[in-house]
């Protein structure tokens, strides 16, 4: 695994842990990109390093988006993706936050995550302090809910129709005529934890 | 300043705009949608004006949001790759080739030579299929009618050829992880070769048509300029940044599939406006067809599988028909699914758009746990405020139409 790629990144997840000790939690290479953990209150600052800093130069935002993971204490991990063109190559910064804690934005970094910041928001229920205009985007004015938090069921909540009565397009609650298909494929033959009876006699 | 109030102007002569006691002008607010021929699908732009000057511009979107994310992550890999046809559907491969690169990065499966040469080939049949359309229909947007029509008739072509290849014209469904569903007739490889030497002359036409056409130039010749630093600050991949003389093309910066071995120019505008975008895709087409004409060559002389067969791929059917393993691996393939390792990756592919990237978290099951799609035009149309701001009204459609926005992949 000594190709120069991962090399390069090797060098770079050092430098930065390095430089900036106390915002970098954590980092690895897997699979030829380097992922770096940071601390929520040290994102902004890092951020604005990364896009001045002449061996990062990390000038493009690419994609913000979370994860939810509902077992963990930190719920929600929010990922962002950044891009050098003139280095070429990229970072993925990590930040786990709990389910009421605040993000600070990096709207004054970076205006394109503006947007993005809105859809976390949308789909998550992540606040992000100091955002310009952290209104919904993608959904349906006046939606309640975020629909890509694992406890959201795919259905949704509501389902909306033209009513030929009222002339109008009425919201009511899901009714489903067949319940939600949603198969468990999972090879019963790998996941058995029981004992047969008959099974104790081999040991 | 509020909402609506009308801004004072001052003139070079440090004089402003006179006003009378009675006076009160206020901006007006207009609905740009969402059901409007310019605005490419359904694109709500609320727009401040000032006489015929934009003087805001918020753009809503989601009108066509369908859950694209949330659906995936109760669907297997396989099942979830269509998916990806109905994103930019102008050009439905090049989204699939970015999921298929994902789980091939995760699983590490390499990808057999031949597939990899067709991969390429339809990628750039997308690309001609997205730009054909982007350029043609701005030309209409700005008042042109004939150029569509023109550009539709190559389209047609070519979606003939995404038929003859997987059966269907848009939804194409090709690229499988491991290589792609079935090989190409050679007679296929061949019609393919024939309309690249007849395409040409058809953007010739095209060209005869736009390029120095008084009323294209007067429409799109300094609108919506975009500077380096705007690109950066923006995230704009693609034509967008090539517009502007960025010669930055992930085809060449960081080649995936087999592109390293093709030889072809990254074209680059001077000026980031809107008619150097259009020279720009214009050009790419060439370099395209260019592309595709070497893909159809390596493709006479490279026979040989066009998946990696193992737990990814589907049996053959003569195989199927003979043993019983290969039974209960297809059914096992289309019911549960193949399982990729955990982990978490990012794969992005140079879409005609810009750069398509996927973010796929894995927990080691048979579906995704978290797959996250980043689409160009979502990061094209946020800049629109700080695009068309200071533009005439009428600019806004020409900017839209060259900002390329397809509402598949923005709303998702």
């Amino acid at each position: 695994m000594a190709d120069p790629k991962t090399a390069a990144l090797t060098d770079l997840g050092a430098l930065l842990e390095a430089k900036r000790k106390d915002s970098v939690l954590s980092w690895d290479v897997a699979f030829g990109e380097l992922t770096v953990d940071v601390a929520p209150s040290a994102l902004v600052d890092f951020v604005e390093f990364l896009q001045a800093d002449p061996a990062c130069l990390f000038s493009s935002l690419v994609d913000i988006t979370a994860v939810d993971h509902p077992g963990r204490a930190r719920r929600f991990d929010v990922v962002y993706h950044f891009l050098s063109m003139y280095q070429n190559h990229r970072i993925r910064l990590r930040v786990a936050v709990r389910e009421d804690e605040m993000v600070p934005s990096i709207t004054s970094v970076h205006p394109s995550a503006n947007w993005f910041e809105r859809e976390v928001f949308d789909m998550f229920g992540i606040l992000f302090s100091g955002h310009p205009d952290l209104r919904r985007i993608l959904t349906d004015y006046g939606f309640r809910g975020h629909p890509l938090r694992k406890d959201f069921p795919t259905t949704g909540h509501t389902e909306v129709r033209y009513d030929e009565a009222l002339k109008r397009v009425v919201y009511e609650p899901v009714k489903l005529v067949q319940e939600y298909r949603q198969f468990d494929f999972m090879s019963p033959w790998e996941g058995a934890k029981y004992i047969l009876p008959g099974d104790e006699k081999k040991a | 300043m509020m909402d609506g109030d009308i801004r004072v102007n001052t003139y070079d002569d440090g004089s402003t705009d006179a006003q009378t006691g009675e006076q009160k002008i206020r901006n007006f607010n207009i609905n740009f949608g969402p059901q409007h021929p310019a605005a490419h699908g359904v694109l709500r732009l609320v727009l401040e004006l000032d006489g015929e000057i934009v003087e805001r511009c918020d753009p809503h979107i989601g009108l066509l949001h369908r859950g694209t994310e949330k659906l995936m992550e109760s669907r297997t890999y396989l099942q979830n790759l269509p998916y990806f046809d109905r994103l930019d559907y102008v050009a439905p491969m090049n989204q699939e080739h970015a999921w298929c690169l994902a789980i091939e990065k995760l699983t590490g499966t390499p990808v057999p030579r031949r597939a990899s040469l067709i991969r390429v080939l339809y990628s750039e049949i997308g690309r001609v299929l997205n730009h054909l359309l982007n350029v043609t229909t701005q030309a209409m947007d700005v008042g042109a009618l004939t150029p569509p029509l023109w550009g539709f008739e190559e389209r047609e072509k070519l979606m003939v050829f995404y038929e003859r290849a997987c059966g269907a014209r848009l939804h194409a469904a090709y690229f499988r992880p491991g290589g792609v569903h079935q090989d190409l007739p050679d007679q296929l490889v061949e019609d393919i070769d024939q309309w690249a030497v007849e395409f040409p002359k058809v953007l010739d036409d095209i060209d005869g048509l736009l390029t120095e056409n008084r009323i294209f130039k007067q429409r799109n010749v300094d609108i919506g300029v975009v500077n380096e630093t705007e690109i950066q600050e923006w995230g704009f991949s693609g034509v967008m940044v090539r517009g502007s003389g960025l010669a930055w093309d992930l085809r060449r910066a960081q080649p995936y599939e087999c592109y390293d071995e093709f030889e072809f120019q990254i074209p680059v505008g001077k000026n980031g406006d809107c008619y150097d975008r259009y020279l720009c895709r214009m050009e790419e087409m060439r370099q395209s067809t260019h592309i595709i004409r070497q893909a159809c060559a390596k493709l006479r002389v490279e026979k040989g599988e066009v998946m990696a067969r193992g737990k990814m791929a589907p049996p053959t059917r003569g195989e199927m028909k003979t043993s019983m393993e290969a039974l209960i691996h297809h059914f096992k393939l289309y019911t549960e699914g193949f399982h990729v390792p955990a982990g978490e990756v990012y794969a992005a592919v140079e879409a005609p758009k810009g750069e398509f990237g996927v973010y796929l978290v894995a927990d080691g099951t048979n579906k995704p746990y978290r797959a996250k799609l980043r689409a160009p035009g979502y990061l094209h149309l946020q800049a629109m405020d700080h695009v068309a701001s200071g533009h005439q009204l009428a600019d806004v459609a020409a900017i839209i139409g060259s900002l390329d926005v397809v509402f598949g992949e923005i709303d998702r």
